[in-house]
């Protein structure tokens, strides 16, 4: 059986390398007949190399007061502080509605009523309560990466093996210990899960926010490139969220990876 | 014992509401400890409500920001899945269509939806189009994802039965692939409605002409809390309601699953 399946369309490893180099090169060829062509103007559609040009120009000279680096540095800056805020807060506070029912039966509904506020609706408060420097955006990151945190660590909790519940209830374990000792550590693989949504979405939203209410980062780079009318820069930004946000996910996977390894799974 | 817990809980969860807003009008209009100009009062939100649906406000009334940012919304979206769940299900199909279509699909795969909005404007303006091609790749890549997965979990004895039959081509594709994939696929459906609704809004507080994103963009810009407070809970009861109605959809696409 196991057989039959793996022949049903399988590919030889130097088939695959070929068709996928052939759709790499496709997808760039594609893009660049259709930019060099004259059919586009290069303001609205400028060739790969053109792009990459552009690139590599934003890290030397900079652009709306900041260079690539700095604005990267800066948005990065906000995302670490909201998502720091959604990590701290957040896992406590799923980690005790895991354990005490009462919390759970008041935050619940509460949580999923504003769970439906997309992230990205926050941002007038946020421009409102704290202004579009560093505050505004990270109280939007915060709302976009808080949900997974708490969802997760709440299940987490939520299902723990009940044996090692009662098995430390007996051994008189207080409740700051139950949850320090025995639902953290249980928690992990399901916490660490959450963490990558979170990291993932926090970045969305700070791209968001940015877009919006900020007067540096990546966001705003993109923003003044799109009033300039220079689509390079646009896309030398998006390149650069791609790069950050993948970055981001590869580190945590890796954690991920790296824990559930040690658990022997 | 089930069901006395339930109830419990109901009634702790109606309790939490009566209490916030309970506190939400002693701290606004009783003592005045948040400022009008920081959180609105519920009676500066209800009017603000009335103001919106009746009179109308951002050149619209309500119902009409609401209908104009669905309809949106249900366009790019079903443009999506019109092109996404096919290609997905020709890679989960075809392992050669999949080393072709894979490169491209990574390269753009890390760049979140949000980040093409100002693409999408430099391209097409502020307009009705570039909303459109916002949701469009802000669902296009869950559904390509899902079906794709969701040809690749059928049962290989169902794919090797209908092989070893000799189902032609076409059925197979309509009585074993599609139907194989469906779970999965309205899965990523109903996920990625939510992304596309997230990306709306952010596309129409950036600029836009009508919608409820522009209802909270030109909230803000006039400093009216109560109408920002009416925008986000438009918002979010349009969200809640849609994935509501795609639960629906799921339910009668699918009767073998019920």
């Amino acid at each position: 059986m196991a057989r039959l399946t793996q022949t049903r369309g399988a590919l030889s490893f130097r088939a695959w390398l070929a068709l996928s180099a052939a759709g790499f090169i496709a997808f760039f060829a594609i893009w660049w007949v259709v930019a060099a062509s004259g059919l586009v103007s290069p303001q609205f559609l400028p060739t790969p190399l053109a792009v990459v040009e552009q690139f590599a120009g934003l890290t030397q000279s900079p652009f709306v007061g900041y260079t690539l680096q700095q604005h990267l540095a800066s948005s990065f800056g906000r995302f670490a502080l909201g998502f720091g805020l959604a990590v701290a807060i957040g896992i406590p506070l799923g980690l005790l509605m895991g354990w005490y029912r009462g919390l759970d039966d008041v935050i619940t509904p509460l949580f999923d009523a504003l769970r439906f506020v997309a992230p990205i609706a926050w941002v007038p408060f946020a421009a409102l309560w704290f202004g579009t420097g560093i505050g505004g955006p990270v109280l939007v990151i915060f709302t976009g990466a808080f949900p997974p945190c708490v969802v997760n660590a709440y299940r987490g909790a939520r299902f723990v093996e009940p044996r090692y519940v009662e098995a430390a209830r007996t051994l008189g374990a207080g409740p700051f210990r139950m949850i320090t000792e025995v639902l953290l550590p249980a928690s992990v693989p399901s916490i660490v899960a959450g963490l990558r949504i979170s990291a993932g979405l926090g970045w969305q939203s700070l791209v968001g926010a940015e877009l919006i209410v900020a007067s540096s980062g990546i966001g705003y780079l993109l923003v003044k490139g799109q009033a300039n009318i220079s689509t390079s820069i646009v896309m030398s930004g998006m390149i650069a969220i791609g790069l950050v946000g993948f970055a981001i996910d590869a580190l945590l996977r890796m954690i991920e990876r790296r824990i559930q390894r040690r658990r022997g799974r | 014992m089930r069901k006395p817990s339930r109830r419990r809980s109901l009634w702790i969860g109606v309790a939490t509401f009566a209490v916030v807003v309970a506190a939400w009008y002693a701290l606004t209009t009783l003592t005045n400890t948040i400022s009008p100009g920081r959180f609105p009062a519920p009676s500066e939100v209800w009017d603000a409500l009335k103001q919106i649906a009746v009179t109308g406000y951002a050149d619209a009334r309500l119902a009409g920001h609401v209908l104009h940012s669905v309809k949106l919304v249900l366009l790019g979206f079903a443009a999506a899945a019109l092109v996404g769940v096919p290609l997905g299900l020709a890679m989960g199909a075809s392992r050669r269509v999949e080393a072709f279509v894979n490169p491209a699909f990574l390269l753009i795969r890390p760049i979140p939806p949000l980040a093409w909005i100002p693409l999408a404007i430099v391209w097409l303006g502020l307009g009705d189009a570039a909303k459109v091609l916002i949701i469009w790749f802000a669902a296009f890549v869950p559904a390509v994802i899902n079906s794709y997965s969701g040809v690749r979990a059928i049962e290989p004895h169902l794919v090797e039965a209908a092989r070893m039959l000799g189902v032609p081509r076409l059925a197979y594709v309509r009585e074993v692939l599609v139907p194989g994939a469906m779970p999965m696929i309205f899965t990523g459906l109903r996920l990625s409605l939510q992304a596309c609704w997230t990306t709306l809004v952010a596309g129409e507080l950036i600029g836009a002409i009508a919608g409820l994103g522009h209802v909270l963009y030109q909230a803000s810009l006039d400093i009216f809390p109560a109408m920002i407070v009416v925008g986000m809970a438009s918002v979010a009861v349009t969200a809640a309601v849609m994935t509501v109605v795609l639960g629906y959809v799921e339910r009668r696409a699918m009767p073998w699953r019920v």
